[in-house]
């Protein structure tokens, strides 16, 4: 089992669920974050005062997939998250040891 | 019975007479303008919470509190010192055009009878505490993130006795500004350029805070409910300094909101040409900077005057907020120089450019671009020096003040006090608790 962990820009995010909705991917997680990887900052002006704002709000979605769907999962956000322009975001694919359903106490693929 | 019918006969000779004059006229309460004026008295009281709103949410989240807290503050303490000693300070029989004496302190020798024009004098004391609890907010927007709460505890009612009370005597209380002929309707000097003054000369001695700790405003929708509070509080402040519900109080309101209007609209269109996008901030701040402005005049001149008060203050005080702070360099926080020191100083200023005898009666003035004549210009004058006597009086009195303060409670807080933010550091209490799950529970 894989975790997906996909940081994507904050309008992306509807597109991103519906993706894995249609690939039958069954849970996510998803939290607010800021961050910046080469993506420059942005100046705000506020009554004259000028603020560096270098981290930027970004949306991260986490899931949890078989091996085998590692792939088609990371093309289908890929897809729906790229504009071109840099500050599309990264993708993070990681081991998982085990997963454990709460409510039945199954685990393993079982459980995802 | 002669006798009886002989005094009668006098007495009402006597009250036709006295009627004629006017004496008997000012002998009486007159309920519409006493309901008027205790009415106006709630309105600016509330420009105080309204004021803690318009800072506050301009504020870094972590020192919210705290600023909101130091407003308060001016509302508890000023309450207290104005019955005691500033009501008389102010307003009391003159001592050499300076000061008004400690006669009246505690409001001694004053009855439910007494009488203040044609307001009970209760009503006259409670309108201008009003005045003297905002006055001292307004000084304190300028010290976010760094000033101890016991200095301010301090601060305030020393700042009310030696700068406030005398200025406000000054102008309104008979003393050498009246004498000259300063016009200030409802406070451009004795509010706004006193407080702003007085902002400066603390951030002054405060010193800066460090650039991590200049955040963007936390909470700009809270601005505006603040400006919307002040806004319709104004309306009080400026409208009530007629004191009296006449068409003079009428004809302040549609002044002041016109005044407000046309700065809200240039400084968002000043935005938009300077910075390429409109802002709510921007809007608020040349809302706030148009009433200050026409604070001074509002009695005075005429819609005209207004439309173009308002235009000078949202183009000037945009500017001293976006360029002059940066210039000089001094940490005036939450920009009370720029709009209040900047705002009354124009408004002061063209006071004399726009005051007209349509409003003020033939006792009155025309101002340089009414009437073209000598007495424009001396008027113009007039009001240069109570503008420039005001900024001089209440800087130099602040610093001492400052001094005061620094070498008793001591004036600023510690640098971690300044990095964690005030709410935690000097009162242990969070702004917010918005989270449902992971906050504190009970012990």
């Amino acid at each position: 089992m894989k975790r997906v962990e996909a940081i994507i820009r904050d309008e992306k995010l509807s597109g991103a669920k519906e993706a894995l909705k249609a690939l039958g991917v069954a849970g996510m997680t998803v939290t607010e974050v800021k961050g910046h990887g080469t993506q420059k900052g942005v100046t705000e002006v506020y009554r004259g005062r000028q603020y560096s704002v270098d981290l930027l709000p970004k949306i991260k979605i986490e899931a949890v997939v078989e091996d085998n769907d590692v792939k088609k999962v990371t093309d289908a956000i890929c897809e729906v998250s790229r504009t071109g322009s840099i500050g599309d975001g990264k993708i993070f694919i990681s081991n998982v040891e085990d997963v454990i359903r709460i409510r039945t106490g199954e685990s393993g693929a079982k459980a995802v | 019975m002669r006798k009886f019918s002989y005094i009668s006969i006098l007495m009402m000779v006597f009250m036709v007479v006295a009627s004629q004059t006017g004496w008997a006229d000012d002998a009486t309460l007159d309920t519409g303008d006493n309901a008027w004026i205790l009415t106006c008295s709630a309105l600016v009281l509330l420009m105080s919470p309204g004021l803690a709103f318009f800072y506050g949410g301009m504020c870094s989240v972590k020192n919210i509190n705290n600023m909101i807290m130091m407003i308060f503050l001016c509302m508890a303490i000023i309450s207290v010192q104005w019955v005691f000693w500033g009501y008389t300070l102010s307003f009391g029989p003159d001592y050499g055009h300076f000061i008004g004496g400690l006669g009246m302190a505690g409001l001694h020798g004053i009855t439910p009878d007494s009488l203040s024009g044609t307001l009970s004098e209760y009503t006259f004391i409670a309108f201008q505490a009003t005045f003297a609890i905002i006055t001292l907010g307004l000084i304190l927007g300028a010290v976010e993130g760094r000033m101890k709460f016991s200095a301010c505890m301090v601060f305030i009612p020393l700042w009310a006795t030696a700068c406030y009370d005398p200025v406000c005597h000054w102008v309104w209380g008979g003393g050498w500004c009246a004498d000259l002929g300063i016009l200030d309707f409802a406070g451009g000097t004795v509010v706004h350029i006193n407080s702003a003054a007085a902002a400066l000369a603390l951030c002054l001695m405060l010193g800066k805070r460090k650039n991590a700790n200049i955040r963007p405003p936390a909470n700009v929708p809270m601005i505006a409910l603040g400006a919307g509070l002040l806004w319709f509080g104004w309306f009080g402040f400026n409208a009530g300094s007629e004191l009296a519900a006449d068409g003079r109080a009428a004809f302040a309101w549609v002044i002041t909101n016109t005044a407000a209007a046309s700065a809200a609209f240039t400084w968002i269109v000043c935005e938009w040409i300077h910075r390429g996008k409109p802002t709510l901030l921007g809007m608020a701040s040349g809302a706030i900077a148009g009433l200050v402005c026409i604070t001074p005049a509002a009695g005075f001149v005429g819609p005209l005057g207004a439309v173009q008060m308002g235009i000078m203050a949202g183009i000037g005080c945009y500017f001293a907020c976006v360029k002059m702070k940066a210039a000089f360099g001094y940490d005036d926080a939450l920009d009370v120089v720029g709009v209040h020191g900047v705002g009354g100083t124009i408004g002061a200023f063209a006071t004399g450019l726009y005051c007209t005898k349509f409003v003020m009666g033939p006792d009155g003035v025309d101002g340089v671009f009414i009437g073209w004549g000598a007495e424009g210009f001396h008027q113009l004058g007039m009001q240069v020096v109570g503008f420039l006597a005001t900024w001089a009086y209440a800087f130099a009195v602040t610093i001492v003040i400052c001094f005061i303060v620094k070498y008793t409670t001591g004036l600023r807080t510690t640098q971690e006090a300044e990095d964690k933010g005030l709410d935690l550091s000097l009162h242990a209490e969070a702004a917010y608790h918005l989270e449902t799950e992971s906050t504190g529970t009970l012990k």
